[in-house]
């Protein structure tokens, strides 16, 4: 197989693009496919501060790495979750890419414990709450990323979702009529109010496949095991659905996550109605001020009931 | 050939010469999901692979973002009509 661009030996088919590239082709592509979604959603200028969430896995050093190498000015936080062994593989990763590439670039690298912070590592407060221990995870993640990115003035959060990501979850929300979901789907999200940081998806036109090629072939050392607590998980199971399709039929992943995107751009044409409907029902946390739709936002209560569960 | 395959981790040996299009189909992994590296290269599903090489077939897929508690199959259980 030979590179569609310039007919040296490739290294990675894509028959989604009817294509292959050599290394220096596949790295121009993905730069490009990156700095196209950054153009076409209106991301970030050149000018702003970014803060990359990273967890030691391929996508999101790969984005970190594409966005230095793009000239953009991005810094990264890691959340360790506490899981004992794989939290410290992963920190490992994270900050051996922080120590070399990145702090070459000038970009820096923040922290953040849970088993400091919240008094107990990610399954030890799962259980104390009773609730799984992945969607105890994605409360804590997304509260820990946006404080951040605020009390840093951050201009923009961004997250290494690929389109694997996103065309699961899409699946995951049609599959089970989750309409009202479907509005945060795409690839950037406005800071609607105050206290919530802007959020975006840079790695949404690429795979998978693509982003663990990009890191491989960049001596990108990532976390290549799973994390343990994610065995079993429906994300995983609509993922290899979606690749048996992608198999039989190339572009079927792209089609339906970037048709989506398509039907959502042409329903609403400016993201106004986003941020009036978040205006309307968010308000701000009694108790840390981000903001929520409920009473008590997600984190705060999930804090309480672990810390009623330790004092009984 | 040596194979070393993740998740779970383990290592066989296969005869040689195969391409790695065959050697995936006789694991039955999926080539969207995974990524065949010989040394530091990566090599395409048409590369023939030597009885003296030694590879890693690398997933590629993640758990990524937690799953929304609402995709809970007993969460709002619709009814038939």
């Amino acid at each position: 197989m030979n590179c569609t661009k310039c007919k040296i030996k490739a290294v990675i088919g894509l028959p989604r693009h009817n294509a292959a590239f050599c290394k220096p082709c596949f790295v121009a592509y993905v730069h490009e496919q990156v700095a196209k979604a950054i153009r076409h959603d209106r991301m970030f200028g050149k000018d702003q501060r970014i803060l990359v969430a990273v967890s030691g896995g391929k996508d999101s050093l790969a984005l970190w790495d594409i966005l230095l190498r793009l000239g953009y000015r991005a810094d990264a936080l890691y959340v360790d979750l506490g899981i004992s062994g794989y939290s410290t593989r992963s920190r490992d990763k994270v900050v051996r890419y922080a120590e070399t590439a990145a702090a070459t670039a000038g970009a820096k690298l923040l922290q953040h414990e849970v088993q400091e912070e919240e008094g107990a590592g990610i399954r030890e407060l799962a259980v104390l709450i009773n609730r799984p221990t992945c969607s105890a995870c994605g409360t804590i993640k997304r509260y820990q990323f946006n404080r951040a990115a605020i009390e840093h003035h951050y201009d923009v959060m961004a997250t290494g979702h690929n389109l694997d990501d996103e065309a699961a979850r899409l699946l995951g929300n049609v599959l089970h009529w989750q309409e009202e979901y479907l509005d945060k789907q795409g690839p950037s999200l406005p800071a609607s109010v105050e206290g919530f940081a802007k959020k975006v998806k840079p790695l949404y036109r690429l795979t998978e496949r693509e982003t663990a090629a990009y890191a491989i072939l960049n001596g990108i050392d990532y976390v290549v095991e799973e994390c343990p607590m994610a065995k079993g998980s429906k994300m995983l199971l609509y993922k290899e659905v979606l690749n048996r399709l992608e198999t039989e039929s190339p572009g079927t992943k792209q089609r339906f996550y970037c048709g989506f995107l398509d039907r959502q751009a042409t329903a609403e044409p400016s993201g106004t109605s986003m941020i009036e409907k978040d205006r309307a029902v968010l308000h701000p946390c009694p108790t840390c001020r981000q903001p929520t739709t409920a009473e008590v936002c997600s984190y705060c209560k999930m804090m309480a009931r672990a810390k009623s569960a330790v004092t009984g | 050939m040596r194979v070393r395959v993740s998740h779970p981790d383990r290592e066989l040996e296969l005869q040689g010469p195969k391409k790695v299009r065959d050697v995936l189909r006789e694991l039955n992994l999926v080539v969207e999901a995974h990524l065949v590296i010989r040394g530091n290269d990566l090599v395409t599903e048409d590369e023939l692979l030597a009885d003296r090489d030694t590879i890693e077939i690398r997933p590629v897929i993640s758990g990524g973002a937690p799953e929304p508690r609402h995709w809970s199959s007993v969460h709002r259980m619709s009814r038939c009509p």
